[in-house]
């Protein structure tokens, strides 16, 4: 079993620099998933981590060896790329045996492994197939088959599903869950999609502009992220920002934001901030499915509920939620509602904000402000 | 609602644009087959030409419909003309343009396709400077390169043979083969070759494993434009060899130009035709890959 720990690590392409100091590790067995917006630099990272990659300064080490300088054929690494990679001449079988037969494995050996993934991943039928007569998720299967072939220390994933349609992209998420369950192998895995990161890592390392902005596991990366960059990358519809300033109602600390008819609301905390901004001024920031039609029966059974009333402007069903576009002030957010208690087109809706969920940010460094028990 | 009724049962405008279009065609086939006939004329005159008798060529003249049929200009021209000095035909100067046309193509299609692959997967710093110099000599007219080469294949001790034709052709057809291949191969994805990088393939065996599998196509054209450039090749043939080691271009002008009496039209032609067969012959075998191969895009 291996770990993957990278220090201080940067790349620089001429006077451009694409990673400035990464610090990031994997312990044993770990799934941890690189995500962020394209040009963000995942990709290098990985690639990096692979050996196709000049480090230009920094370590990486794999179960504590220092490997800036191996070649990738000697770091023990697998690799499923976003292309698939499958080399076009040869079948599904010659796929697989490529790397065994370029490292001297012998054929007995060879063939075990074979029979091993072909019923772990079931493509049995397919072997003899060449990529050519394959589909997208038969392909994507194979691939994955070629890395598992070689009992590597570490597996490393570019963006693996993002050629296949949305249907089969669920599909083979789960597979791939599935299957670290089962083989329990150390996982690099890349993407920019939040919600194949926040199912499938045990941690997640969102970067942005060529550094990690936060690494933690995904309810608290989706929870308390660290700056609004975070907040807003995790979770569609994302975060909803809304500027406003610290003050205290009766006695307790409270936000103020300003409503559609220009009057001031104060949101109680239910948390009070451990730090308080110079001038006062925050953004709150509260998830869609943290706002709700207010119903005076649920004060009682709720803690930390603020209220306001907010006109809507556009009501967008998706079956099993109702989105719906509201006004605060002269900012627009975004709200999922159940279906039965969805607002209506035109209402002025009186809307419930679950402050225990809401996060507070510093507009002038974007970092979030952290709050105390309640 | 509308509800339309068709009340005639032919429709005048579509019968005008059949005919329009009919008319079009025939006009489009005559003119092409004009041009047809045009090109494939003198190839009938000089195969006519090959089988008919000299007295008869002489006396009713070169473009005309043969009215007699021999077989003796073949043998004559292939194994007993003098041309130059020596009386054996144009078989040596047939046989010296295969040693010396097959080793050329065979190892500069090679050492394109080598080239071909590192300026396209292992690019290092200067490899797109290296590959423009390269790809220079495309435009380079030979006679530029005569005096040099003179030069070199007088220093290395090969003026006058086959190999320093070898040689020389080798060389003249680098920049052709790398620009080629090279252009071929960048169509294949990177991460193919990464993915074998990390299979543990060096690399040589990601060239013969993943990357010629890969190439027949433009392998192909190489070879069919190689082949046919370096057999038909005339100024380095004349210039570098003389008398037995000279290659057929050579030889089939000695023979047009050689001679003191009557101008030996009938065998003139059957050694044209015998140094046509092998281009001939290549393009037979090869002309439809050649084509996809120019236009064929990347590799999925």
């Amino acid at each position: 079993m291996a770990t993957l720990t990278i220090s201080r690590l940067f790349k620089r392409f001429g006077s451009v620099e694409v990673l400035k100091g990464i610090d990031l590790e994997a312990k044993t067995g770990e799934f941890v998933a690189l995500v962020g917006p394209s040009g963000c630099g995942k990709s290098t990272l990985l690639a990096m981590i692979a050996g196709l990659e000049g480090v230009s300064e920094g370590e990486i080490r794999i179960d504590g060896t220092l490997v800036n300088s191996v070649a990738p054929k000697d770091r023990d690494i697998a690799m499923v790329f976003q292309s698939y990679a499958l080399y076009p001449t040869m079948t599904a079988r010659q796929n697989m045996t490529f790397g065994m037969e370029s490292r001297g494995v012998a054929k007995a050996e060879q063939d075990a492994a074979i029979k091993r993934v072909a019923a772990l991943l079931q493509i049995e039928a397919l072997l003899n197939r060449k990529p050519g007569q394959l589909s997208g998720g038969q392909r994507q299967r194979v691939a994955m088959g070629r890395a598992l072939v070689r009992d590597p220390k570490l597996f490393l994933f570019d963006e693996p599903l993002s050629n296949l349609d949305a249907k089969l992209r669920v599909d083979m998420r789960t597979e791939i869950k599935k299957l670290h369950l089962r083989v329990g192998k150390t996982t690099i895995y890349v993407t920019h999609d939040q919600i194949e990161a926040m199912t499938l890592a045990s941690r997640i390392a969102v970067m942005h502009q060529g550094s990690i902005q936060q690494f933690d596991e995904p309810q608290a990366v989706y929870d308390r992220p660290a700056n609004m960059f975070v907040a807003g990358f995790m979770g569609s519809p994302s975060m909803n920002f809304i500027p406003g300033e610290l003050a205290k109602a009766d006695g307790r600390p409270a936000v103020a934001i300003e409503t559609t008819g220009g009057e001031k609301v104060a949101l109680p905390l239910a948390r009070p901030p451990q730090t308080w901004p110079a001038n006062g001024k925050v953004v709150l920031g509260v998830r869609p499915e943290h706002l709700f039609r207010y119903d005076p029966g649920l004060k009682s059974q709720k803690a930390g509920l603020a209220m306001l009333t907010a006109p809507v402007e556009v009501v967008e069903p998706t079956g099993a939620e109702t989105h719906a576009v509201l006004k605060i002030g002269d900012k627009e957010i975004v709200g999922r509602f159940d279906p039965d208690e969805a607002p209506r087109l035109g209402e002025l809706l009186p809307l419930g904000i679950d402050m225990a969920h809401a996060c507070l940010f510093d507009p002038e460094s974007q970092a979030l402000i952290r709050q105390g028990a309640a | 609602m509308v509800d339309a009724t068709l009340d005639l049962a032919v429709d005048p405008h579509a019968r005008a644009a059949g005919l329009r279009h009919a008319l079009g065609r025939t006009a489009i086939y005559a003119f092409l087959g004009f041009f047809a006939i045009i090109y494939l004329l003198p190839l009938f005159v000089v195969v006519a030409n090959s089988f008919r008798d000299l007295p008869e060529i002489t006396q009713n003249g070169l473009i005309a419909l043969p009215r007699s049929f021999s077989l003796k200009a073949w043998d004559q021209a292939w194994s007993h003309y003098c041309v130059a000095g020596t009386c054996e035909g144009i078989q040596r100067s047939f046989y010296n343009s295969l040693i010396m046309t097959i080793p050329a193509t065979i190892i500069s299609t090679l050492l394109g396709a080598i080239n071909g692959y590192v300026l396209s997967k292992w690019r290092f710093p200067g490899s797109e400077t290296l590959f423009a110099c390269m790809t220079l000599g495309v435009f380079m007219p030979g006679q530029i390169a005569l005096l040099p080469w003179a030069f070199i294949l007088g220093l290395i001790g090969l003026s006058n043979t086959i190999y320093g034709l070898i040689f020389v052709h080798v060389i003249q057809g680098l920049s052709f083969t790398t620009l080629f291949c090279r252009n071929y191969y960048v169509s294949i994805p990177d991460d193919l070759i990464k993915a074998a990088r990390i299979d543990g393939a060096g690399f040589w065996r990601i060239f013969w494993k993943i990357v010629v599998p890969l190439s027949p196509p433009i392998l192909i054209v190489t070879v069919i434009w190689q082949f046919t450039g370096i057999w038909n090749e005339y100024l380095f043939g004349v210039v570098f060899t003389g008398g037995r080691q000279q290659p057929i271009t050579a030889a089939l002008v000695a023979l047009q130009t050689g001679q003191m009496n009557a101008h030996p039209y009938d065998i003139a032609s059957c050694a044209v035709l015998i140094g046509a067969i092998p281009p001939l012959l290549i393009y037979f075998f090869g002309g439809k890959y050649f084509v996809r191969g120019l236009t064929q895009g990347a590799i999925k």
